[in-house]
């Protein structure tokens, strides 16, 4: 199946080289988990501190079991913010 | 002592000058800056004056930080009855300005009356004098003033805050600016300075600052930016990316106000954010970004510095456009950007940059510019009532012509310098004004974050984010994750927010500082500084003391719960995508139990027991 993977900040050296605007389409497994689809990208999972799958919260303890459907869109950050 | 421990009184009408000790019993319940000159602002003045008369005063005010050793010790606040909410207005600002008046000797100035003729005031350690502006530096933007005035006495040392054209013309929303590009920048205190004929304050000062106990402060302090230093946020992110990192965080959640809140997200939010800032453009293949910088004192350095494209239709005419200017902050880029529908970075940073050049409120601008977008796609206003501009969302050009025309008080530049409120009012559809007590709010949707609708509704000085910042929480993970869509735990969390953020800006330090530190940090260093029991405690209750004395003074000015409300777009009208979709903000679930937990009646009013505890 085919997940849209956005990487933001710091994070976006670990996207493809196909990546356009820190956006990228990817083939995962039927079912690849969010810490499955960050580990085939060689995100650190460590740096994994908010992660949107389609703009929801997916807290540390659920990313290693939540599964993405075909379509989602994965958005990924380190910690950052502003105001 | 950290403080200076004195405060000129000017008499603008008089042109006289008065020196008087700072109020030490009061800066012992009221910490300093926010807290402590508005303390002095509900002394002095009669809650129900018009903002914009002589009677209105205005206080420049540091904080027992400012000026210090301590990270982040830039600030400075200015206070005042705001002319756009008719409440209490304190508007924070980095920069030099801040130290340098402490350098001088001076904790705060306080302004009265309205000078017969525009001046500045020049302050030169103990010798202040009121010179004139007119054939000098009236009618000039703020960078000519500043740099008029540096080179007027000889000295690039000195420091200025002052008002561009937009506030001597009397736009609502125009703010402070000093360094040229850091602002007191929320509220109208610019429109405030106007009124009194003061176009700027200029301060040279050489006397440095003192703090109570030496050793005890330095070991607080270096144990305060060890912190900072460590912590992603503070340490890497926004240095590197600055605020406008949030721009796709927001965007993603589904609570990024689009074309004046009818949307909650837009389409290419990608193209004006902080990743958008270090691409090389196609035209050059430079970056709009050219480096990060830093405040006086600070170890964060969030701060933009940005050079337009050259070849780009705002400034390809104009080189002196061309130059590094104060680059675009997050709240600046939504509201000239998402709000307006303008996806065009270039033009954007054009925008911001007039604000800065002329004094205006970019929040307040950006966002007056979208309701009249709305407005004029709804044919209330006509294109004979804008000279000709097509104001239609997504308009780049309509864009930069109402920033130019609002910064000069020029054309239809004149009707958006009334804000939103007003102009929607005149023109015959009010519910399209996104404001709060007069005030517009910035760029986070209460429907997808529901804690900032509580923030916006119950902010003394009108919607603002920078009054409850539950975005850390809701969106961010700091301190601890909560859901953006619950309404369950908020007002709790909006208090705690409140109040601890009233202690941060009453320091004299940056509220940036608590994306790392808790008042646990804090407390040392305040306690090292200056006299006073200063602990988490008496910092939080200190907090909590000044919340309630902007209230009380609000509604002493005539507010009432009824003026704790959202516009009724964000109460009726669901959010179309996003993980918000279907949902309006719940803000009636979430008032009464703020209400309560504040000690207020079910009307909003601080009991007696609660003013009483607090020792108001």
């Amino acid at each position: 199946m085919q997940v849209t993977v956005k990487l933001f900040a710091s994070l976006g050296q670990f996207l493809p080289a196909s990546a356009k605007n820190n956006k990228a389409e990817m083939d995962v497994a039927d079912a690849s988990t969010v810490t499955a689809t960050l580990s085939q990208l060689g995100v650190p999972e460590d740096q994994c501190h908010l992660v949107l799958v389609n703009g929801a919260y997916v807290a540390p303890s659920s990313r290693a079991t939540h599964a993405l459907n075909d379509n989602d869109t994965l958005a990924v950050w380190p910690p950052v913010a502003g105001g | 002592m950290a403080w200076a421990g004195k405060i000129l009184r000017v008499d603008l009408s008089a042109g006289t000058f008065k020196t008087e000790p700072l109020n030490m019993e009061w800066a012992a319940r009221y910490l300093g800056q926010r807290g402590l000159a508005s303390k002095y602002l509900v002394e002095e003045i009669d809650p129900k004056v018009d903002p914009l008369s002589p009677d209105n005063k205005l206080i420049f005010a540091t904080g027992p930080l400012t000026g210090t050793s301590a990270s982040t010790s830039a600030r400075y606040s200015v206070i005042t009855k705001g002319p756009l909410t008719g409440a209490i207005a304190c508007s924070n600002s980095g920069g030099y300005f801040g130290p340098e008046l402490k350098f001088a000797g001076w904790d705060m100035i306080i302004f009265e009356g309205r000078a017969p003729k525009p001046v500045y005031l020049l302050l030169r350690d103990g010798d202040a004098k009121l010179v004139d502006a007119e054939g000098s530096v009236w009618g000039k933007s703020v960078w000519e003033t500043e740099e008029t005035i540096k080179k007027a006495h000889q000295d690039p040392q000195i420091k200025v805050a002052s008002i561009g054209v937009a506030g001597e013309s009397g736009a609502l929303f125009a703010c402070i600016v000093n360094d040229m590009h850091r602002a007191a920048g929320r509220s109208g205190v610019g429109t405030v300075m106007g009124s009194k004929n003061l176009k700027a304050v200029a301060v040279r000062g050489t006397k440095g600052t003192k703090v109570r106990d030496t050793a005890a402060f330095d070991a607080a302090v270096t144990a305060g930016k060890a912190v900072l230093a460590g912590n992603a946020v503070t340490g890497q992110g926004l240095p590197t990316y600055g605020t406008q990192v949030l721009m796709n965080v927001i965007n993603e959640t589904g609570a990024l106000p689009t074309h004046n809140c009818k949307d909650v997200q837009m389409e290419n939010a990608d193209a004006i954010g902080g990743e958008a800032m270090h691409r090389p453009r196609v035209s050059d293949g430079k970056a709009n970004l050219v480096r990060n910088q830093a405040c006086f004192g600070c170890t964060i350095g969030c701060g933009r510095v940005s050079k337009i494209d050259p070849t780009h239709f705002t400034v390809k005419d104009r080189p002196e456009y061309q130059k590094a200017t104060g680059g675009l902050e997050y709240e600046a880029a939504w509201a000239l950007g998402a709000a307006t529908g303008v996806d065009d970075l270039e033009a954007l940073t054009f925008a911001n940059s007039i604000c800065n050049e002329q004094g205006m409120d970019p929040i307040s601008f950006g966002a007056t510019v979208a309701a009249a977008m709305e407005l004029y796609e709804g044919g209330k206003i006509t294109k004979e009532q804008t000279g000709g501009v097509e104001l239609k969302f997504g308009s780049a050009a309509a864009l930069v012509a109402m920033v130019e025309a609002t910064g000069k008080g020029e054309g239809f530049g004149v009707e958006i310098g009334l804000g939103s409120k007003r102009l929607c009012e005149k023109y015959g559809d009010p519910d399209l004004s996104m404001t709060v007590k007069g005030q517009e709010f910035p760029a986070y949707d209460p429907r997808g974050i529901q804690g900032m609708g509580l923030t916006y509704a119950t902010s003394n000085r009108g919607a603002c984010h920078l009054r409850s910042y539950t975005v850390a929480s809701e969106v961010l993970g700091i301190p601890e994750k909560t859901d953006p869509l619950e309404t369950d735990g908020k007002a709790g969390l909006v208090k705690a927010f409140q109040d601890a953020t009233a202690a941060f800006d009453s320091a004299g330090i940056c509220l940036f500082t608590s994306f790392a530190w808790t008042l646990e940090d804090v407390a040392p260093q305040v306690a090292a500084a200056c006299d006073g029991n200063w602990t988490v405690d008496s910092l939080l209750e200190a907090g909590e003391r000044i919340w309630n004395l902007e209230r009380k003074f609000n509604m002493d000015a005539g507010l009432t719960a009824a003026d704790d409300t959202l516009p009724k777009r964000l109460l009726k009208d669901a959010a179309k995508t996003g993980p918000a979709k279907g949902k309006v903000n719940g803000l009636e679930k979430m008032l009464p139990e703020y209400y309560e937990l504040r000690g207020w009646t079910p009307d909003g009013v601080p009991t007696n027991e609660t003013l009483s505890r607090l020792n108001l």
